[in-house]
């Protein structure tokens, strides 16, 4: 267990509860001095470094590798080779379960997609370990590679994303595309993107004996550490996994993938401590990316802009060997109130790495297509943006006809409008410039995210000094876990955060669930809050079933804890602190468990969804063709805010993904082999400083009592949908000039001057 | 990595000598070469570190009224030198929208002019590349090259040099300082980086163990002060190359164009004077239909070498506005993102 030594800012004292405070980060002066241990800054004594080498060719067959001049080179002390290496207790092709993706752990020497791990060298440094990788120089036999959404034959996968159905149907869409007044039929095109996180995947790995320590970054502890017990073959507690910091994960850290199952092998195979770290471009492959789509948006509005038809297809790519499907289709199933609704999927195969779960998988995608042809649509009936959406809201999910559990979009949409000034917006396009003479255009954009819960467990305990102990497994990836988390903690157990020992980022601790789905939050949080309950709980009953307590005899139901005292509900001048009641009773610490877990009932009956509203400026030079975001607002609905500020900081995050979605990030694949061609971050373009213009995010109140105890909703990746279609609509507004491949370009904005 | 030598000589002699023999080559700042050699693309066995060689940092204004600027001398404080960009502009402002202010820090004059292309199939080493592997082809020609030549190539590369440094600096006609084994030498900066044609892999005037020492601007290069500017479009708003870029300069006496120069950036192997362009404007007023013809006149050889036909119009719309805007004047301080078409709005934030 790393020691960590949380603080919170003095300057944020505050009075009442923990929950809604702006914190900062607790963690903030360990990662601003350096001190915050990530993965790859662990160092152990007698430690080799593994550096993998990997395939130049996306689709054949290793034929040869010159293990011998790599082994030759001073300091190589092994060459790890689907010939040499240690066995795995199963075959890492089998899918054990649908959480389980297949990875490359040198099972053979069949080359799936470029930059496929093809070996591993492992030597006394890092310098001698990459040269040794080099002199490996393979040979191979080449197949020509699928490359791009027109490969091969197309096919229906039997599921999206996880789980959803490939289709979904909502009443008569052709008849209903056929009665309307206005019809659209665009097609847009989004490009693959990499998660690129700053932190390079990493292990720091120890065999002792059949026990196994880990330094990994993972947004899925014990998913991660049920992986690693069925391949090596070893039992679950004899493992131990610490990832106290992730330098963002994005869904790439998520579930287990080959190369740190390489690090693991690589130390077996030499009965050493290993590190093993990937370059930049060596995560262009085995760690997962979002697939490239295209999807043809068909919408039908009668004479009022009221629609009568929303058609959504999307196609996608999954590897030559896995599945996994971009469920961007998917993004029209809940913004738009359509009597006739149609989403469907189908995909191509091709050489690549298997595509993953990348920050709003699926609503990503789709709302930047979706969005767009709503503005489309709105421009075809002649009506504001706005007013067309609102006259479409959805007053309960279109796709399912069942209410929201709670739905404050239209505050989004007021709030956020108002603050950006939307009403003054021209209705035809190119109608606005500065005074430097650019093209100024106004775009917005509907977001929306699901509501998820997962599992997970928490330990809770009351100690006889009075503080108190929260234990869960939990992750943080940078979004602030260990601060929010341990408000709610600290609010679970009625005292105040830094009387509280929260614990979290190792495998030992109770299971967090994952952090993904914007859910870890709402079901960590959940769990935390249900152990508190329960710990204070016993704790009560110690007090109010003892008749020397001025609880005595009050019930559970009658006390309330607060600042380290239980209190009776109907007379709060009677009470008693928590070690008063401990020390009495005689014993060290009282300890319960909780746990946080999806409401199957209120799933049935209720949708469950953040939202949002997003509203951006842009400039572009009439003549170059050459692009600035200069204003964005997002006003979301997202039910309790637990820590402002952290919030603040993820849609801010989100929105810039959002305009990096729409201006910037492509992975730019050879068209012939395959590779890709910018697998670095000085040509995979992101949003700089420079491109990041004032961000305004609104929280808009939002009260849930269906969603979880504690009424949260995910604020991670609901940033992003909205914002990619606001900033794509806003060139459109500038320019006059509709582009619906994505990123946008200066090529596709010169064509008028 | 692979193994090699490192050499720290003491005098420019003693590097000339460290630098002749093969596989032997000049370390600056490594912003460019030490990424080359972590992706196997440069293989050097011998490094010759320049940087503590004494009497290259200095930026001197000679007795004959031209600027000498030392090959160590970083990109960030010539660029922020206040005689030089006050006399200069145009290459202050090119110096600064390149790259990132911590690379501007490290990086050094000498290796600005002597950076390699960002051909990505150049970087990529699994790809045929001509200029990495002599006659081994060339995968860009009909590979993913938006980015590539449209002025200058052949079929045997279409790569285009990166620096912003030398557009406006051969536009004002500088001139290398060069010292090598059989001594001192100079040539015009438009001389130094080579086209193409059959031999890509010959990038530069440079013999083996030839040393940058020194860049010159002559007394000329001064008179330009007033109206120079450089012009680069990029996709995102910094840190990133140009798509295509252009330095303007004019001598503006009694409402007409004295002499104009004119070079383009992004387009070709070499920063790539338009001399037919510049002539077209001396003599005549600094009028929009005289920088329309200029445009189209430099852009009269241009060619697409692949997906790349929309930065011919862009370098023609480039060349326009950059001499609309140099004719406007210099401003009296460098806007806060240097050569960005928001130059004029970007309000705080800086590149
Ligand atoms: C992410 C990124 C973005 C960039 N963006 C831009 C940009 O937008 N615009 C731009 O113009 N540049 C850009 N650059 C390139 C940058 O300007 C160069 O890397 C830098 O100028 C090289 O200088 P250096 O001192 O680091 O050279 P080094 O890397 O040390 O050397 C570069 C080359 O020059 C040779 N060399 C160095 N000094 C001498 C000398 N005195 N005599 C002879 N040969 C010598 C070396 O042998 C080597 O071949 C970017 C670089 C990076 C990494
Ligand atoms: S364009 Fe030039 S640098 Fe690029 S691959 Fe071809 S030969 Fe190499």
């Amino acid at each position: 267990m790393p020691e960590l030594n949380l603080t919170s800012a003095p300057a944020h004292i505050r009075h009442g509860s923990n929950i809604g405070q702006p914190l900062t980060r607790r963690d903030g002066v360990l990662k601003v001095t350096g001190q915050a241990t990530y993965a790859a800054d662990n160092h152990l004594p007698g430690m080799l470094f593994a550096v993998i080498a990997v395939s130049s060719i996306a689709h054949g067959r290793v034929v040869s590798l010159d293990v011998t001049a790599a082994k030759r080179h001073p300091g190589v002390v092994d060459v790890m080779t689907p010939d040499h290496k240690p066995q795995l207790a199963i075959d890492p092709e089998i899918k054990t379960n649908p959480f389980v993706f297949r990875m490359e752990a040198l099972q053979s020497n069949e080359v799936r997609y470029a930059n496929q791990p093809i070996a591993v060298v492992i030597a006394e440094t890092l310098e001698a370990a990459t040269e040794g990788a080099v002199l490996l120089a393979p040979r191979y036999e080449s197949l020509p590679p699928l490359v791009g959404l027109d490969a091969g034959e197309s096919f229906v996968p039997p599921v999206v994303g996880v789980g959803n159905p490939t289709e979904n149907h909502l009443g008569d869409v052709e008849a209903g595309l056929a009665s309307a007044e206005k019809q659209i039929d665009a097609t847009y095109e989004t490009p693959p993107q990499y998660h690129n996180a700053m932190e390079p995947h990493a292990i720091v790995v120890q065999w002792d004996g059949d026990r196994l320590s880990v330094d990994m970054p993972t947004q899925g502890l014990v998913l991660s550490l049920a992986r690693i017990a069925e391949l090596f073959g070893i039992a679950h507690d004899k493992i131990h996994i610490r990832s106290p910091f992730l330098g963002g994960g994005f869904g790439s850290k998520g579930l287990m993938g080959g190369p740190p199952v390489l690090g693991i092998m690589a130390a077996k195979l030499v009965g050493r401590p290993i590190k093993l770290v990937l370059r930049r471009e060596q995560m262009y492959g085995p760690v997962g990316h979002r697939a490239p789509t295209r999807q043809r948006l068909r919408i039908g509005a009668d004479g009022e802009g009221r629609l009568t038809a929303l058609d959504h297809h999307a196609r996608t790519v999954s590897s030559t060997f896995d599945d996994f499907y971009e469920p961007a289709a998917d993004a029209s199933h809940t913004l738009y109130a359509a009597p006739a609704i149609r989403t469907s999927h189908d995909a191509v195969r091709v050489n690549t790495g298997t595509p993953l779960f990348m920050r709003a998988p699926g609503e990503a995608t789709g709302s930047i297509a979706l969005e767009s042809a709503i503005d489309e649509m709105a421009w075809a009936c002649g009506m504001d943006p706005l007013a067309f959406r609102l006259k479409n809201y959805a007053e309960v999910e279109p796709i399912s006809g069942k209410p929201f559990s709670s739905k404050a979009l239209r505050a989004c949409y007021e709030q956020g409008a108002a603050r950006f000034g939307w009403a003054k917006r021209s209705l035809q396009a190119r109608q606005m410039r500065d005074d430097a003479g650019l093209l100024v255009g106004w775009g917005m954009g509907t977001a929306t995210f699901p509501a998820l819960m997962f599992q997970a467990e928490a330990r809770a305990a009351i100690r006889r000094d009075g503080t108190g102990v929260m234990e869960i497994g939990a992750h943080d990836m940078g979004q602030g876990a260990w601060t929010a988390l341990a408000q709610i903690a600290a609010d679970a157990v009625g005292l105040d955060i830094d009387r509280v020992t929260f614990k979290a980022g190792t495998s030992d601790l109770p299971d967090a669930g994952i952090a993904g789905g914007s859910a870890h939050t709402a079901t960590a949080g959940a769990a935390i809050h249900s152990a508190g309950a329960a710990v204070i709980a016993k704790l009560a009953d110690l007090a109010t079933g003892d008749e020397r307590s001025p609880l005595f005899g009050a019930g559970n139901a009658g006390v309330i804890a607060r600042d380290g005292r239980l209190i009776r509900r109907d007379d709060e001048s009677r009470g008693e602190s928590y070690a008063e009641i401990l020390a009495r009773a005689g014993v060290a610490e009282v300890e319960a468990r909780g746990t946080g877990a999806p409401n199957p009932a209120a799933m049935e009956e209720y949708a469950m969804h953040a939202h949002g509203a997003v509203f951006a400026e842009v400039k572009v030079d009439p003549e170059l063709g050459q692009i600035r975001v200069s204003r964005m607002v997002g006003a979301f609905a997202a039910g309790r805010i637990v820590n402002p500020r952290m919030v603040q900081s993820q849609l801010f995050g989100g929105m810039i993904w959002g305009m990096s979605f729409a201006l910037h990030e492509e992975a730019i694949t050879d068209r012939r082999t395959g590779r890709i061609m910018n697998a670095n971050l000085g040509e995979y373009h992101v949003p700089v400083n420079a491109d990041v213009p004032p961000l305004d995010v609104i929280t808009v109140d939002e009260h849930d009592p269906h969603v979880n105890a504690l009424g949260i909703k995910g604020v991670g990746e609901i940033g992003i949908t909205g914002s990619a279609g606001a900033v794509a609509n806003a060139v459109w507004h500038a320019t006059g000039v509709r582009v619906r491949r994505f990123p946008i370009r200066i090529e596709d904005l010169l064509t008028q001057s | 990595m692979k193994q090699f030598d490192y050499v720290r000589p003491a005098t420019v002699a003693e590097a000339v000598a460290a630098a002749v023999q093969p596989g032997a080559a000049y370390l600056a700042a490594g912003t460019n070469l030490l990424d080359l050699m972590k992706g196997g693309v440069s293989r050097p066995d011998r490094l010759v570190d320049v940087t503590h060689l004494d009497g290259l940092d200095a930026i001197e204004t000679l007795a004959d009224g031209s600027l000498r600027i030392g090959a160590l001398v970083s990109n960030a404080d010539l660029a922020h030198d206040p005689v030089f960009a006050r006399s200069y502009p145009a290459v202050a402002e090119a110096l600064l929208s390149g790259a990132s202010a911590q690379l501007r820090n490290a990086a050094t004059v000498g290796g600005n002019l002597l950076q390699r292309t960002r051909c990505a199939y150049f970087y990529d080493t699994a790809s045929r590349c001509n200029k990495r592997e002599a006659g081994s082809g060339c995968d860009a020609r009909d590979g993913e090259n938006r980015g590539h030549a449209v002025l200058g190539w052949s079929d045997s590369c279409i790569a285009t040099h990166p620096s912003d440094f030398c557009v406006p600096l051969v536009a004002l006609d500088a001139v290398v300082e060069i010292e090598g084994k059989s001594g001192r030498r100079e040539i015009a900066l438009d001389e130094l980086h080579c086209l193409p044609g059959n031999s890509p892999e010959r990038e530069s005037a440079l013999e083996p163990g030839d040393i940058v020492v020194a860049v010159r601007l002559p007394p000329a290069a001064r008179g330009f002060a007033a109206h120079a500017r450089y012009l680069k479009v990029r996709d995102r708003t910094s840190y990133a190359f140009a798509v295509v870029s252009a330095a303007a300069a004019l001598r503006i006496e009694n409402g007409k164009v004295a002499e104009a120069r004119i070079a383009l950036g992004g387009v070709a192997a070499k920063p790539w004077r338009v001399r037919a362009a510049e002539d077209v404007l001396r003599g005549v007023a600094p009028t929009a239909d005289a920088f329309q013809e200029a445009a189209w006149r430099a852009l009269t050889d241009a060619k697409p070498s692949g997906d790349n036909a929309f930065k011919i119009e862009l370098a023609r719309r480039i060349v326009m506005r950059a001499l609309t805007l140099a004719a406007a004047g210099t401003p009296a301080r460098l806007p806060a993102l240097p050569a960005s078409p928001f130059a004029a709005t970007s309000g705080a934030i800086h590149a």
